[in-house]
Formats: C-alpha cells, sequence, structure tokens
C-alpha cells in the first residue's frame, strides 16, 4: 500500500516525500525536516492514525500542517472521529491514484 | 504462458492460509476455555485481509471476494459485533478450506472458478444475528475525552471489553527522549502486556522537555495500582486510575462471574458434546485430517486434503551459499583422494584400482549434487525485468517522453546473487537509454518513428553465459561525436585512426562524458565506467553497439553462476593461476617463429585472425628471469572478443570455488579472486573478462 502511495506521489512534480514505516517511525521523523502535509492510515502496528492526527494538532509546530487519513471501507466512525480532531480530508480505500493527487494538489494549493 | 507470477500467488497465499489454519487453531482452543487472545484475533483479521488484497492483486475475484467477507465477518467479531462460539469458528474453519479450494483451483488453471455463494449466505447469516453489546457509557470513568476522542472503533471495544471483565483501567504516563523512545515504549509496552492488556498509547509533547515524547498508555489489567507501579519498576511512571473496580467486593464478584462462565464453558466444549467446534489440527504429515465435524457448506467442494499445493521452499540465500561453499569444500576433498589415490596407484598399492572406482563414483555424484545445489540458485531475470517497469514509467514522465517497456526471454535463469548485483547497472543503462536515447515525442513524429519510443529487455542463455541486451530506438550514438569529445579531452590525437567499435568503447572510459550535451537527470547518475566495473565484478562484460538514428544496444554477457567454476591451471614463470574454463576456448603450442610484433604489441596469426597477445608476467610486473622451455597460448573469448594468454606450462583442469579478495585488494585489476587448490595450494584465478578489456584498451588508445 505504502509502495502504491509513494509510486502515484513521486510521480508529482515538485515535492519530496518521507516515508515513515510506522506511526513510531513518524513522530522521529516529523521534527527532522519541515512538512507540507502529512498523509497517514489509520490503521498502523503501533499508535493509531487518530493518535497521530490528535499528536500533530496538539503540537504548536505542526496544527497547521494539513492531514489527510486514510481508512478502510467499513470504518465510518473513526473516519468522523479523524475528522473531529483536525484532519482536513480522508480517503477510503481502495481509491483511485488521481483523487490522491488531486486531492494533495489542493491541500497545498 | 508463463507460470512466474500464478507461482508467487501461489506460494504467498498458501504461507497466509497455513498461518491462518493454525491460528484459527488456537482461537478454537481458546473459544472453549473462554480465553481469547485480542492480539491473535487481530493478526488473523489481518492475514484475512492480505489475503484479499494479493487476490485482488492477481486478478482472482472470487477468492478477494469470499476473504472480503471473511475480512468483515472477523473484523465484527474482534469488535465484539458477533460472538465467538463453536459455530463460529466451524464457519472459519469452512471458508477457510473452501478458500484453500479456489487457491488449488486457480494452480490447475487460472481461469477456473467456483460457486462460494453457499459460503457467502453463510457469513452473512452470521453477520445479521450479530449480537447487540450492552455498552458501558464511557462518561461515568475518569477519563480525559481527548483519550477517547482518539480511540478507534476496536480500541473503544477492548476498553469495554476490559471493563466487562471487571479489570482496573490505568493511564500510565511517561515521557522518553526523541532518540530512543520506540525502543524504551517497546520495553515498557511488553511489561504492561505480560500484565494485562494495552488498549491505546497516545503520543504528545513533554511541556517540562521539548526534547522528549510523552506518551499516556491506556491499559487494563487485575492488579491495583501500586502493584502495577511496583512491577513495571520504571522511573520517572506516573500512573492514574481510570477506572477501579479493586475494592473488594466488586472485585470478587467479577472473579466469580468469570470463573462460573470457564466452568460453563468446558462443559460446552467437553468432546461428548455435539456441538464441539470443528478443529482442524495442524496434522503431523501422514495423520489423516478429520471432517469437520459439524455440518459444512455444501459447495463443489473437491476431495479435501493436506498436502500443499505448491511445492515453493522460500529459502534464505546464505543457507544456499552455505549449502556452495559445502559442495566446494568436497570437491576439494575429492581432489585430494584423487590425487592420494594416484600417488598409492604409482607404489603399486594393491587396493588403489578399487579406490579409483571409488573415487570416480564419488566425483559422479558430486557433479550431479553441485548441479543440483547450483539450480536451486537459479531465478529468472524476469524478477529483475519487471522491477524496471516502474522506473520507465517514472522516468518516462519526469522527462515529457512516451517510452514503453518490452520483455523477452525473462524466464532465463541466472544465479540469485547476479541478478541482485545486476539491479543497479540495469536501471542506470536504461536511465540512459530514456534520457539520452529516446527522442521526445516531437522529434520522433518529425522524423516520422512512432510517438512512443521502445525499450526492450532480452535475454537469452548463450552456453555457459546469459546475455542480456538493452535495446532503445532512440537516435543513437555518434561516433564522429565520442571522437571529437576524445579528442579535445586528450584520450585520442587527432590522426588515430579507431573503429567504429573502438570509438564506442570509449564511453566506458573513466572521466569520460557526454554530459555537456544531456538533460539534467544523467547527472543523478554515474559514469559508464562505473557500470562497466559492476558488471566486470561480476566476472561479466558489457559491450555497445549502436546505429545512427535506429537506436543503441547494450549487451552485457554475463556468467551464469560464480560460485564453483572449472578452470584450468596454468603456471607463468612458476607462478600458478587458473583461468576460467568457460572462457577457454583452446590452447596452442607456441613455436618459435609465432610471434609477430605489431606497433610494438605481441600478436599471433590463429587460422587466419590476428590475435593480441598478452603476457601476465608482465602485466603484473614481474622480472622475467628465463624464458621457459616450451610456451603455449590459452585462447581465452568473452562475448565477440578474443585474446591469447601465453604461459609455461599447462596443469590441466579442476574445480575450484572462488574466494574474493575482499575488499582491500578490489582494486586489483586482472584478478578474479583466489582458489584453494586441495593440496593446501591457494592460488589467483585469472579475470579474463577485465584482461581481455585492458589488453584491448590499450591496443585501441595505442598505449
Amino acid at each position: 500500500m505504502r509502495a502504491l502511495i509513494t509510486s502515484t506521489l513521486e510521480s508529482l512534480d515538485d515535492f519530496e516525500l518521507i516515508e515513515a514505516t510506522s506511526g513510531f517511525d513518524a513522530l522521529r521523523k516529523l521534527p527532522r525536516d519541515k512538512v507540507d502535509l502529512i498523509l497517514t492510515d489509520i490503521n498502523m502496528p503501533d499508535i493509531n492514525g487518530l493518535e497521530l492526527v490528535s499528536f500533530v494538532r496538539n503540537n504548536p509546530l505542526y496544527e497547521k500542517t494539513p492531514l489527510i487519513i486514510i481508512s478502510t471501507e467499513g470504518s465510518e466512525r473513526d473516519r468522523e472521529k479523524g475528522l473531529a480532531l483536525g484532519a482536513n480530508a480522508y480517503l477510503v480505500k481502495p481509491f483511485k491514484p488521481e483523487v490522491l493527487q488531486r486531492l494533495v494538489a489542493e491541500l497545498l494549493a | 504462458m508463463d507460470n512466474q507470477p500464478i507461482d508467487d500467488f501461489l506460494a504467498e497465499s498458501e504461507e497466509l492460509l497455513e498461518k491462518l489454519n493454525q491460528d484459527l487453531a488456537v482461537l478454537g482452543d481458546e473459544e472453549q476455555t473462554g480465553q481469547t487472545n485480542p492480539d491473535l484475533l487481530n493478526g488473523i483479521f489481518r492475514d484475512a485481509h492480505s489475503i484479499k488484497g494479493l487476490a485482488g492483486m492477481f486478478g482472482f475475484e472470487d477468492i478477494a471476494d469470499l476473504a472480503h467477507h471473511l475480512e468483515n465477518l472477523l473484523d465484527h467479531l474482534r469488535l465484539g459485533k458477533v460472538m465467538l462460539d463453536a459455530d463460529l469458528i466451524d464457519c472459519l474453519f469452512d471458508v477457510l478450506e473452501g478458500l484453500a479450494g479456489l487457491v488449488r483451483g486457480k494452480n490447475e488453471n487460472p481461469d477456473s472458478s467456483q460457486d462460494i455463494s453457499a459460503y457467502l449466505t453463510r457469513i452473512d447469516k452470521l453477520l445479521n444475528a450479530s449480537a447487540e453489546e450492552s455498552t458501558h457509557p464511557f462518561a461515568k470513568l475518569n477519563i480525559d475525552s481527548s483519550l477517547l476522542d482518539v480511540l478507534t472503533e476496536y480500541e473503544e471495544h477492548r476498553l469495554q471489553e476490559n471493563l466487562k471483565q471487571g479489570k482496573c483501567l490505568y493511564l500510565v504516563n511517561v515521557a522518553f527522549s526523541l532518540t530512543s523512545f520506540d525502543t524504551e515504549l517497546a520495553a515498557l509496552t511488553e511489561k504492561i502486556k505480560d500484565r494485562g492488556e494495552v488498549i491505546s498509547t497516545l503520543p504528545g509533547i513533554d511541556n517540562d522537555n521539548p526534547e522528549r515524547l510523552a506518551f499516556r498508555i491506556l491499559c487494563g489489567t487485575t492488579l491495583d495500582v501500586e502493584q502495577l507501579g511496583e512491577q513495571l519498576a520504571f522511573e520517572d511512571l506516573k500512573i492514574s486510575v481510570v477506572a477501579d473496580f479493586a475494592e473488594p467486593t466488586v472485585k470478587k464478584a467479577a472473579e466469580i462471574e468469570a470463573s462460573t462462565q470457564n466452568l460453563e464453558q468446558v462443559v460446552e466444549g467437553s468432546p461428548m458434546t455435539p456441538a464441539q467446534p470443528a478443529v482442524i489440527p495442524t496434522a503431523p504429515a501422514g495423520e489423516i485430517v478429520p471432517e469437520p465435524a459439524v455440518t459444512s457448506v455444501a459447495t463443489v467442494k473437491k476431495e479435501e486434503t493436506a498436502r500443499s499445493f505448491t511445492s515453493t521452499v522460500r529459502v534464505d540465500i546464505g543457507k544456499l551459499d552455505n549449502l556452495m561453499n559445502i559442495v566446494g569444500e568436497l570437491a576439494l576433498a575429492k581432489a585430494s583422494i584423487a590425487q592420494l589415490c594416484s600417488e598409492m596407484q604409482s607404489q603399486g598399492v594393491a587396493a588403489a584400482r578399487d579406490l579409483e572406482k571409488a573415487v570416480h563414483v564419488l566425483e559422479r555424484r558430486l557433479n550431479d549434487l553441485q548441479t543440483g545445489v547450483m539450480d536451486v540458485r537459479m531465478v529468472p531475470v524476469r524478477q529483475l525485468f519487471d522491477k524496471m517497469n516502474r522506473i520507465v514509467r517514472r522516468m518516462a514522465l519526469e522527462l515529457g517522453k512516451k517510452v514503453k517497456l518490452e520483455i523477452r526471454g525473462g524466464d532465463t535463469e541466472l544465479d540469485k546473487l547476479i541478478v541482485e548485483d545486476l539491479a543497479d547497472p540495469l536501471m542506470h543503462i536504461i536511465r540512459n537509454a530514456l534520457d539520452h536515447g529516446i527522442e521526445t515525442v516531437d522529434q520522433r513524429l518529425a522524423l516520422g518513428k512512432p510517438e512512443a519510443g521502445t525499450v526492450s529487455l532480452v535475454a537469452a542463455q548463450k552456453g555457459n553465459h546469459v546475455v542480456i541486451e538493452i535495446h532503445d530506438d532512440g537516435h543513437g550514438i555518434d561516433p564522429q561525436q565520442l571522437r571529437r569529445k576524445a579528442v579535445a579531452m586528450g584520450l585520442l590525437s587527432a590522426e588515430d585512426n579507431l573503429s567504429q567499435h573502438e570509438l564506442f568503447g570509449l564511453l566506458f572510459h573513466s572521466g569520460f562524458s557526454t554530459r555537456d550535451e544531456v538533460s539534467e537527470f544523467s547527472g543523478r547518475g554515474v559514469g559508464m565506467d562505473v557500470v562497466k566495473s559492476n558488471i566486470a565484478a561480476l566476472s561479466g562484460m558489457i559491450g555497445v553497439d549502436s546505429e545512427l538514428g535506429k537506436g543503441t544496444v547494450m549487451s552485457l554477457t554475463l556468467p551464469i553462476t560464480l560460485a564453483i567454476i572449472k578452470a584450468l591451471v596454468v603456471q607463468v614463470k612458476g607462478t600458478d593461476y587458473a583461468v576460467p574454463l568457460n572462457s577457454v576456448m583452446e590452447t596452442v603450442l607456441l613455436e618459435p617463429g609465432m610471434v609477430e610484433t605489431i606497433e610494438g604489441r605481441e600478436v599471433m596469426e590463429l587460422r587466419q585472425q590476428t590475435l593480441s597477445l598478452l603476457r601476465i608476467d608482465k602485466l603484473f610486473g614481474f622480472t622475467s628471469e628465463r624464458p621457459a622451455a616450451s610456451q603455449f597460448v590459452v585462447v581465452v573469448g568473452f562475448a565477440d572478443k578474443r585474446v591469447g594468454i601465453v604461459v609455461d606450462e599447462l596443469h590441466g583442469q579442476q574445480d575450484v570455488v572462488i574466494k574474493s579478495l575482499g575488499k582491500a585488494l578490489s582494486f586489483v585489476k586482472g584478478i578474479a579472486g583466489a582458489a584453494d587448490l586441495g593440496n593446501q595450494k591457494t592460488i589467483l584465478v585469472l579475470d579474463v573478462s577485465g584482461l581481455i578489456g585492458v589488453t584491448l584498451q590499450r591496443e585501441s588508445l595505442g598505449v
């Protein structure tokens, strides 16, 4: 899944992609670079995506960073919670690469 | 049709089904005892999800559909929306068998399908009967709403479960440094898991120290707060109580309830009752797997079998290397025995003839073993070629060109290690082809070429070698431009007369670059000289041919395997060398007058062709002492190049295991490695492709 997203986004111009293999990895990598947009799955092995959203939104450094959450089709509740926590948009798996590309372009505009 | 992808699918799905089968058996046991492990259920859920994804990728919609329903059922199960009982376990096993049947069917015929509607109805029935669970109002808990907000549906359910079981809920507050939080947190989490369940881990910032990450871990356990604090024994740990049922009365009640529940379930699950779940045990080989006892789905189930339907084994390449080394050592041991045998024969020992026969048998079997192990290491180059697809697509997009990739001979097999090491050079060549070779759409249309350029990867086995060609139908390389460049760089003088072929060879000269007329893309890569040395490190050779306006062909000639080779042992000025036999064309006795000197270089005529001679003693800088009585020329060839190596003696052929000289000596040109001859002698193995390269390069550059 991550590979698919990576290849979808790498084909867009003008930005660099930082991949994190898990929620912890994301926590580790966030302070290192200035991040313009965050894309996270809800289901992760260590912390869940909602926890990451909460972390990002409660941290003055990233509180304004656009955030997209990805969830499976069954989990409307998780999605709603994510948006309530401050995620800007969500994607439901499976989604078309163009949808992701458009969403990213919109949020970065 | 080629079977590789379906084989991959079969191997992977079989692995998943096997794991699911094992985990379901454990789940069945847990159902009987009434103690289910949420991690196990979660794992089963994820594996079902993986099968769905896998089947979707390969376009097997029936499998994906069934797996999707299974996943759905498991999702309800882990969220507590359906109850885990014998009936459900039974259904899970049947669905699993159904999936296995479908996968087996694809093995026989990828287009085959089976009716899965009975399974789907059964799953739907279970889903519809789902129980409405009584929910605990979280509002009564001493729990921060910021924590409840981040719980996923699943975690909420786990929280409910812990409450129902009368567990105490705590919030463990802890902070770790940014550099080491994951390992420290994992250690703490493990400790908590040994004593209860981790429901959620919420990261935040530590207000006292921005260099640290704070975590709030929500967990459920039967311990009281002091016990938990003591047992975790972690520094700077704060535990707050979310829900505490540890007051004696409540706790007792909960305990009693739990134990009666257990009792009931044990009775229910006793072997005599008909409601016993049909758990298929992971049967040892040879044992007959019992049919599920309870009504199974009436589908087009083929005769059940516990046999694997693919015979694929995944092995770490290190294990094969080890095996290969042992085979190599055995070959050496055999060589020493053979030598002893011939010594015994010359001393007239009676048993020597019988021993010789035994050695021959040993030799034959050893050869079989070697071929067998070698065969295991072989993988089709398609694995590598398929990876290039993504690179081509991405680069074409970036360069604004249209390019399609064609693959031929993907079934050609090569040693796994060679395939791995080939990835980078191949990628670089393809980048070059797209960047320098293929024209833009407008240019191509103006030239009357099809809009999309074509890059083809073609692999074929030729004797002991595999040739991989990378074709592009771009504008080709202009030899005269290369020539001007080389003159400008001082590599050639203006009057040097080089053939087109020799001019192309300049591309691989280190420091030679045509960078000024290419896009910025090539700046990312390495020079072709590095590609050449990468290929040379694999004992391979690279060649180029190009026609202006039509395109370019890069060809890589590679040995099929690197491990054990047959070698010709030769002697030059008192030192023994091994020459890989697969590159030896013939040996010729060198008679006086055969050697001629042209422009300071030694050559000889062999069947009306001029053959360049190479004296490795001179190349390696040995001062020659005495001219040998007789000399031989070992004619070696690689791809279409020929060179004669002048040697003093031929010692016959032998199997040798090439061992690398190590990184420290990697700069040494012309030596592929060292080999043990079995009689405590170590000799150097000549790198034929490297030596040919050196000889011919000196010629073309007139050095």
